[in-house]
């Protein structure tokens, strides 16, 4: 692998991942949000696998990426529950505002959908990856 | 309390299933975790489906708007009596098919991620039983979809990458026609919510629009259900997984598109307007000859007990096509008959093949000797499934026959007879050649089946022993589920009557 491209990869690895948690938080009135956040941060790892090979790149997620989809799943199921206690139906979101800003569960979902497609993506990229290196 | 659970009873048979495989996913590294979390979420998840039973019972037909959202807008989840009985013996299934793996899930297939799939699998099917969008229930399609094909690849050997190719291809292919129809209706009437439809629908003048979409999703919901035409991908692909996915998959997956069928053309479309009606009844005779003719040259179990799905779903379509009340109550009891006894089967398949090495007929044999209680619990299903009295079957196909001879297609029910002839034949063909017969082989090398493998198959016949002697509450069951069934108005009312209140949104 090309010596500018290796160095390189750590800088656009550390923006890739700042992008997507950027994408992540705008979501809910902007374009962006879990999905797309997710995919760009699928990215980023992918091209670290790509420049310094899977193991770092696998190291670097720490968790296994189906445990990781895992978490992301149960974290947006858990968002749903609070809806239970207001209206007695799932996945009814609860919102309060700080200031000029809105939080609510849905940011929860968004971040559980987050994961399960960086794991999701990351799953199928390192197994393609680590048949070509092989 | 009693009260929430009341209130969110027809939210647990979807959230248990999904929970479970989040946290089977999550403990990806500890394959007990994630055997004891499968398990744990199975008994949740039949307890579960009774309460939802139990609350549409008293309660008739149960709905639920996800997010608060009011209908049409908001996707709906519907419960009425078919649907709630659908969940529960899925479930019950389900957990069978749980404890069924403890013997039988090898260390590699956990591995492959089996407990979370299955997890999936069961989200899906019973998101397809309990949904009252339209597109919704493309999306629980897909989901199951998806499963599925993880499920069938799980040892990773070619033939299970041939038959999941065939099995991706055909039902790719049937969920694009699925979702085309989706769209025509779309365009016509502008609203997905079925119970909307069911209101819109009656009023909309007809147009080739409608007749188009009624047709494609016929077509669409056949290749999921293995009708005569299109059945190829079903026993090219079901013998290639392992058993517990086999049996599974046989017990629910095509049960799923004969279910969506009933739906649709219940609620949305009548059986008796628009030609429908002889296609259906063309689709079952030849579904139900051609299943069993194909069963008669096969020598694996697997692939004979696959043919023979196809050849019962043609009894099941039988009542779709008579279409009267009476024809209609013996398909939801045949469904339920039916989902007991051939996932059975399938177990028993697996049994067999621990026990003998081979699902071979021509290898197999000597079991009668060396296990005679398998023989007696193979007895059950295969008789069952043949339709001799007074087990589960007989009644099943007496419900749908009486109905065929009283709702004038005394053709249908000569042929229904004549096929029940030919299934007792393949299943004696089973009996005297793996527990009759003396082993082929020289070195009788029969194992013991595990206690594990031997309590779900038991369990699964008590309940068709239990069906066979007392057919009344499950007769008397399926013509209240099928009188509701076929009275869309009640279902419409139920949807939007709900009482809206508001949520917690800005």
């Amino acid at each position: 692998m090309q010596i500018i491209f290796a160095t390189m990869s750590r800088l656009f690895f550390v923006l890739m991942i700042g992008v997507s948690l950027f994408m992540l938080f705008r979501g809910h009135n902007e374009p962006g949000g879990g999905f797309i956040g997710g995919l760009i941060a699928a990215l980023g790892f992918a091209l670290l696998a790509m420049a310094r090979g899977v193991e770092t790149a696998r190291r670097a997620l720490v968790v296994h990426p189906v445990a990781l989809m895992g978490s992301g799943l149960l974290l947006a199921f858990v968002s749903g529950l609070p809806g239970l206690l207001s209206d007695r139906s799932f996945l009814t979101h609860w919102w309060t505002e700080i200031g000029s800003t809105h939080l609510g569960t849905a940011t929860t979902f968004d971040i559980g959908v987050y994961c399960v497609v960086v794991g999701g993506v990351l799953c199928l990229v390192f197994r393609l990856y680590e048949g070509i290196e092989q | 309390m009693p009260e929430f659970m009341n209130d969110t009873a027809l939210l647990w048979p979807l959230a248990i299933p999904l929970a479970t495989a989040a946290i089977c996913a999550a403990a990806w590294a500890y394959p007990r975790a994630q055997q004891g979390a499968s398990l744990a979420g199975l008994v949740l998840t039949l307890a579960a489906s009774l309460l939802l039973l139990d609350s549409v019972m008293s309660q008739g037909i149960v709905t639920k708007q996800f997010g608060g959202w009011a209908p049409p807008f908001g996707i709906s989840f519907v419960a009425d009596r078919f649907s709630a009985a659908m969940v529960v013996i899925s479930s019950v299934l389900a957990l069978a098919a749980g404890i069924f793996a403890i013997a039988d899930v090898r260390r590699r297939q956990v591995k492959a991620g089996f407990y979370p799939l299955f997890q999936g699998l069961m989200v899906g099917v019973n998101g397809a039983f309990l949904t009252g969008d339209i597109f919704n229930l493309y999306v629980w399609f897909e989901v199951m979809l998806i499963a599925t094909l993880g499920l069938i690849t799980l040892d990773r050997t070619r033939a299970q990458l041939d038959g999941a190719i065939k099995y991706a291809v055909l039902n790719l292919f049937s969920t694009i026609l699925f979702l085309m129809a989706i769209g025509l209706l779309y365009g016509v009437t502008g609203t997905l919510n079925m119970a909307d439809l069911a209101r819109v629908l009656p009023q909309t003048e007809g147009s080739v629009a409608l007749t188009v979409s009624a047709m494609l999703f016929l077509l669409a919901f056949g290749i999921k259900a293995g009708f005569f035409p299109l059945f190829f991908w079903l026993p090219a692909s079901y013998h290639t997984a392992t058993i517990i996915v086999s049996a599974v998959f046989a017990g629910l997956l095509t049960k799923v598109g004969v279910y969506a069928c009933f739906r649709v053309f219940t609620l949305l479309f009548e059986v008796n307007d628009g030609g429908i009606r002889p296609i259906v009844a063309f689709f079952a005779a030849g579904t139900m000859l051609f299943g069993v003719f194909g069963a008669a040259i096969q020598w694996d179990i697997r692939r004979i007990l696959s043919f023979h799905i196809i050849s019962q779903i043609g009894y099941i379509m039988l009542g779709l096509a008579i279409a009267t009340p009476l024809a209609m109550a013996g398909a939801v009891f045949y469904i339920i008959h039916h989902i007991v006894v051939k996932a059975n089967l399938f177990f028993v398949a697996g049994a067999i093949h621990r026990a003998t090495g081979t699902y071979d007929l021509r290898k197999a044999g000597g079991l009668m000797k060396s296990s005679p209680l398998l023989a007696v619990l193979f007895l059950i299903p295969a008789l069952s499934l043949a339709g001799i009295p007074p087990l589960s079957g007989f009644w099943a196909k007496f419900m749908v026959i009486d109905a065929s001879f009283r709702g004038d297609m005394a053709w249908i029910g000569a042929l229904a007879l004549f096929v029940g002839l030919l299934t007792v034949f393949s299943m004696s063909k089973i009996w005297i050649e793996a527990f009759w017969k003396t082993s082929p082989r020289k070195v009788a090398r029969v194992r013991a089946v595990p206690v594990a493998m031997l309590v779900p198959i038991a369990a699964l016949g008590l309940i068709t022993l239990a069906i066979g002697f007392n057919p009344e509450p499950l007769v008397a069951f399926a013509n209240v589920a099928a009188a509701t069934m076929t009275d869309p108005a009640e279902f419409i009312a139920a949807v939007f009557a709900e009482r809206q209140i508001a949520g917690a949104t800005p």
